[in-house]
């Protein structure tokens, strides 16, 4: 089923993320997706994360497709402006893209490419509404369309970051512009986010927390340095501590998913990497 | 006030290399402020180019070399311009835009203009205007995301904030928080109401009244 269906029928969604490779060899990434995609319902495609310069999420998402495999095309506004954005949404579309995930964008400053010029001609709100105008049957510009596309749009918003309030108030922007999921930034305190679950009751969206396997006390030194990256000290001290930091890392990971299903509308789940111990993952939820 | 700062010495000295006579201008207003382009940096400059064996036929720092009237005033009919093989200017780009216009020399820039300035004091300044040509800074509290916020985010913050610190340079602060807490102190009203649309970058190239 496709991934609007089953958020439509309330269904436990799982979705997971896939990072296009740097070159042209598709085989890891392939084998991966040959793993985890029977088992979620959705696979994000990161666009150039990190700034720094991949393969097109685009093209992956096609190559997921021809597999059979729902993915969901991550969608920056860091690169491009309003004419290559909406030409890439119709072009997601005719390639049988539906699932958008539209987000700003980490800036070149943070990547690879620091002196590349930032674009962010249109923000998330913006261009989520774009989305919708497009469904319409218009562009931008109010010229008619030969045909209109018709997505199934997310956006993202961090439960972690302070103030809160303007996140609450950016989430309730981006669900009245048209994003009809939420992903999230990795959760770990699953009280801190059943607390945030009540703030946005009011806005009309389902809601995926992120999940990220810490594999190692190195990764979780990484991660904690990153922004919006909140690590509860007892999950520190319980990786740090382990004889096998990978399988208490998965464990950490499983748990956290038993406790999201009772409480959230699916689970997103990221493991930098190391996605071939997903499906590990996932048997080990309760 | 543009902001501007000294471009390598040897930049301009490369751009010298055919240029044995130079005449030096400064700018008396925002280049003086800045710390860049004033009596005390022109002069200077003058006695670099001497050590580096030119041969300097006058200075003079104008009053707003961004306006054409003056440096017509000041530099057309000047006797040391005329002899000189370039102009070394210490002002921004709208000042050698002006020069530009009014006499025919070769010209060196030898300051890079960086923003428009807001100015804490004197050669302490912060871009607190990007000169979009399209202000929304009266739904921000007089802060403006377009220019402070590093993705230009025109409805509210990313999620990269950090204790109301900017994920890009976490020595600064998010924009989107100081907009917040503005408001609470002036209309108490969160975020602006509504979505902003797409910004234009249709603006004018000149204006003539």
């Amino acid at each position: 089923m496709k991934l609007c269906g089953r958020l439509r029928c309330g269904e436990f969604i799982i979705t997971a993320e896939l990072y296009p490779p740097k070159g042209t060899d598709i085989s890891a990434l392939m084998k991966k997706a040959g793993l985890i995609g029977p088992l979620v319902h959705g696979i994000n495609v990161t666009d150039n994360q990190r700034a720094s310069m991949r393969l097109s999420a685009m093209a992956v998402c096609r190559l997921l497709k021809e597999k059979g495999y729902e993915p969901i095309l991550q969608m920056t506004c860091r690169d491009r402006n309003r004419i290559a954005l909406q030409s890439d949404l119709l072009s997601a579309y005719v390639l049988g893209i539906e699932n958008v995930l539209i987000l700003s964008g980490d800036h070149p400053k943070v990547g690879e490419n620091k002196d590349a010029k930032p674009v962010y001609d249109l923000d998330p709100v913006q261009l989520l509404g774009v989305a919708k105008t497009l469904e319409s049957g218009f562009d931008m510009s109010g010229a008619k369309l030969n045909g209109a596309p018709s997505f199934c749009l997310g956006a993202v918003v961090n439960p972690t970051a302070s103030p809160i309030e303007m996140q609450i108030e950016m989430m309730a922007k981006k669900a009245l512009a048209g994003a009809q999921f939420f992903q999230t930034q990795a959760i770990f305190d699953v009280r801190q986010f059943k607390d945030f679950l009540r703030q946005v009751k009011h806005i009309p969206a389902k809601v995926l927390p992120g999940v990220i396997l810490l594999k190692s006390p190195k990764f979780v030194k990484f991660l904690s340095a990153l922004p919006g990256v909140n690590i509860p000290p007892e999950i520190v001290s319980r990786i740090e501590n382990a004889k096998d930091p990978l399988q208490e890392g998965i464990s950490i990971c499983a748990e956290a998913i038993t406790e999201l299903k009772k409480i959230a509308d699916g689970v997103h789940v990221m493991a930098i990497g190391m996605e071939e111990y997903i499906p590990e993952i996932l048997s080990r939820v309760k | 006030m543009i902001v501007t700062k000294p471009k390598l010495i040897s930049e301009v000295i490369d751009n010298l290399v055919n240029s044995k006579k130079v005449f030096v201008v400064g700018c008396a207003a925002c280049a003086t402020k800045c710390l860049s382009g004033g009596e005390k940096e022109t002069a200077a400059f003058v006695e670099e180019l001497k050590k580096r064996g030119k041969e300097v036929t006058g200075s003079a720092v104008l009053d707003t070399p961004c306006d054409m009237r003056i440096a017509k005033r000041d530099l057309s009919k000047s006797d040391a311009v005329a002899k000189s093989d370039a102009v070394v200017v210490l002002a921004c780009g709208a000042g050698i835009g002006a020069i530009e216009k009014v006499i025919d020399k070769k010209l060196v820039p030898a300051l890079n203009p960086v923003f428009v300035g807001t100015m804490e004091r004197i050669g302490v300044s912060y871009e607190y205007c990007c000169v979009c040509g399209d202000c929304i800074i009266g739904t921000t509290g007089g802060i403006c995301p377009v220019t402070r916020c590093a993705k230009s985010l025109r409805n509210g913050p990313c999620g990269g904030a950090v204790n109301g610190k900017c994920e890009v340079d976490p020595d600064c602060d998010c924009v989107w928080a100081l907009i917040y807490e503005k408001s609470k102190k002036t209309e108490g009203r969160g975020l602006p109401r509504g979505i902003a649309g797409p910004r234009s970058y249709n603006k004018p190239r000149s204006i003539e009244k």
